[in-house]
């Protein structure tokens, strides 16, 4: 089973159709023991770091991601849900993350913000979750980025007057910065290489 | 690698079905939303936009109704405007499937609903849709409300910088000069909101011909919306990228 986290609110019903897509049981839970058991959990986020690293506390997500890293299973986070994995957000008020991974989460230094569009994406090198979607364009929406690569991961990056992280991927937790299940085709390509290659391996 | 400047689509709808007039009046049927959705989809858009122009809120529901059936089936942004007037509002659409809503009207009355839906959602999920033409204000544009016949005399330069600073993510600028006319995006307009705008502009009201679409970037527009044209068949997705592509802007290219 793959399930959504549901810890506040926002657009979850398109992540349970694109998951649907490569996966045959998907749900959305707020229940910590199904999402900590799941053969593939997602953790979305929208809106402000602050704000859903709150949502995520209250919801057990803490321990909820960490027993799923002791007991080997994947996680993959989307948008705010990539950014809680870092040590520091500095959105709007400085936060802290749950500090899987090293490093601040930061304001993009644009003249235009949020960046808002389909941007490309500068895949790292052994990247098993771009596989056949490496030139394709991914759905971002977003005013904050983590910038320094996190070790011992594949790091890709994106552009948007700076480079930041657009994703990571280690062998239990992956992140994008972009939506996949707002990226037409090439997301649902994306998050079938993430079924592929982590909830079914 | 630079970011694409956005093709969308915008479906009026009422009482579950697209509409398209000129100046928001004398409304011609043109078709299921969920099946233009799902074809405009399979043809590159970037994003989706409802606008519900429902005259009650039995009306209104069928919209609720078409957002979750378009969220099944595609997979882009689909933004949600029209009868919002509460953050409850937001919830409702965004847990139907929408991703992003615009609000007007509700605003204009109450600008405080623009720091409630930011506060509780984040500025990336709320489009400021502005109906904006020539009049004596101080920066030479009103904006208007019930679809550009009743002027407000808000100066709409002052408005959008109002708005943007208590949380909007995206202004949507529509000409009520321009709406319909098919004579082009109002460039004047676009270049002078983008001179004190820092969030992306969304250009709309006036597309006719493959040009006004390069046109309207070059004023400094980062997505294009247009429904007409695209609705009854004068050009379509792919028609409007490969323009760009030749002009040397970044576009999504997709296969189908």
């Amino acid at each position: 089973m793959i399930a959504i986290l549901d810890y506040g609110s926002g657009n979850l019903r398109s992540a349970e159709r694109a998951f649907a897509r490569a996966y045959s049981d998907v749900i959305v839970s707020s229940d910590p023991a199904i999402c900590a058991e799941a053969d593939g959990l997602v953790v979305p986020g929208v809106g402000a770091f602050a704000a859903c690293m709150d949502q995520l506390i209250e919801a057990g997500g803490a321990e909820i991601i960490d027993a799923r890293i002791a007991h080997e299973l994947p996680t993959l986070g989307i948008c705010v849900g990539m950014q809680v994995m870092f040590s520091d957000g500095r959105e709007k008020s400085a936060h802290k993350g749950l500090g899987i991974w090293p490093g601040d989460v930061s304001q993009l230094d644009a003249p235009i913000l949020p960046h808002i569009g389909w941007n490309t994406v500068s895949v790292g090198e052994g990247s098993q979750l771009f596989t056949g979607v490496e030139e394709e364009r991914f759905y971002f929406v977003h005013s904050y980025a983590a910038k320094s690569e996190v070790p011992d991961a594949v790091n890709s990056t994106a552009n948007y007057n700076e480079n930041f992280l657009a994703a990571v991927e280690t062998p239990y937790v992956v992140t994008t910065q972009f939506h996949p299940e707002k990226s037409g085709a090439a997301g649902l390509k994306l998050i079938e290489n993430w079924v592929t290659h982590w909830v079914r391996a | 690698m630079t970011l694409a400047k956005r093709i969308i689509p915008c479906l009026d709808v009422a009482g579950g079905r697209v509409v398209k007039g000129i100046n928001f009046l004398d409304l011609k049927d043109a078709g299921d939303p969920v099946e233009l959705a799902a074809k405009y989809g399979r043809e590159g858009a970037d994003e989706l936009t409802f606008l519900d122009i429902s005259a009650s809120v039995e009306e209104r529901n069928t919209t609720l109704d078409i957002v979750r059936k378009t969220a099944e089936q595609v997979f882009i942004p689909l933004t949600v405007g029209g009868g919002i007037r509460t953050a409850d509002d937001v919830n409702t659409l965004l847990r139907a499937g929408a991703d992003k809503v615009s609000i007007n009207t509700a605003a204009i009355l109450r600008p405080q609903l623009i720091n409630e839906i930011s506060d509780r959602f984040g500025n990336q999920v709320l489009v400021l849709s502005v109906d904006a033409r020539r009049a004596g204000t101080s920066s030479g544009y009103e904006v208007t409300t019930h679809g550009g016949r009743t002027g407000t005399e808000i100066d709409a330069l002052k408005w959008i910088e109002d708005a943007v600073a208590r949380g909007v993510g995206e202004i949507l600028l529509n000409s009520m000069d321009a709406d319909g006319t098919k004579e082009g995006y109002d460039l004047p307009m676009l270049e002078d909101v983008r001179a004190i705008c820092s969030v992306p502009i969304i250009a709309s009201g006036g597309a006719g011909k493959l040009e006004d679409f390069a046109e309207a970037l070059e004023s400094g527009a980062d997505a294009l919306l247009a429904a007409s044209v695209f609705h009854f068949g004068q050009m379509s997705i792919p028609d409007v990228k490969g323009f760009l592509v030749q002009r040397g802007y970044p576009v999504r290219i997709t296969r189908q």
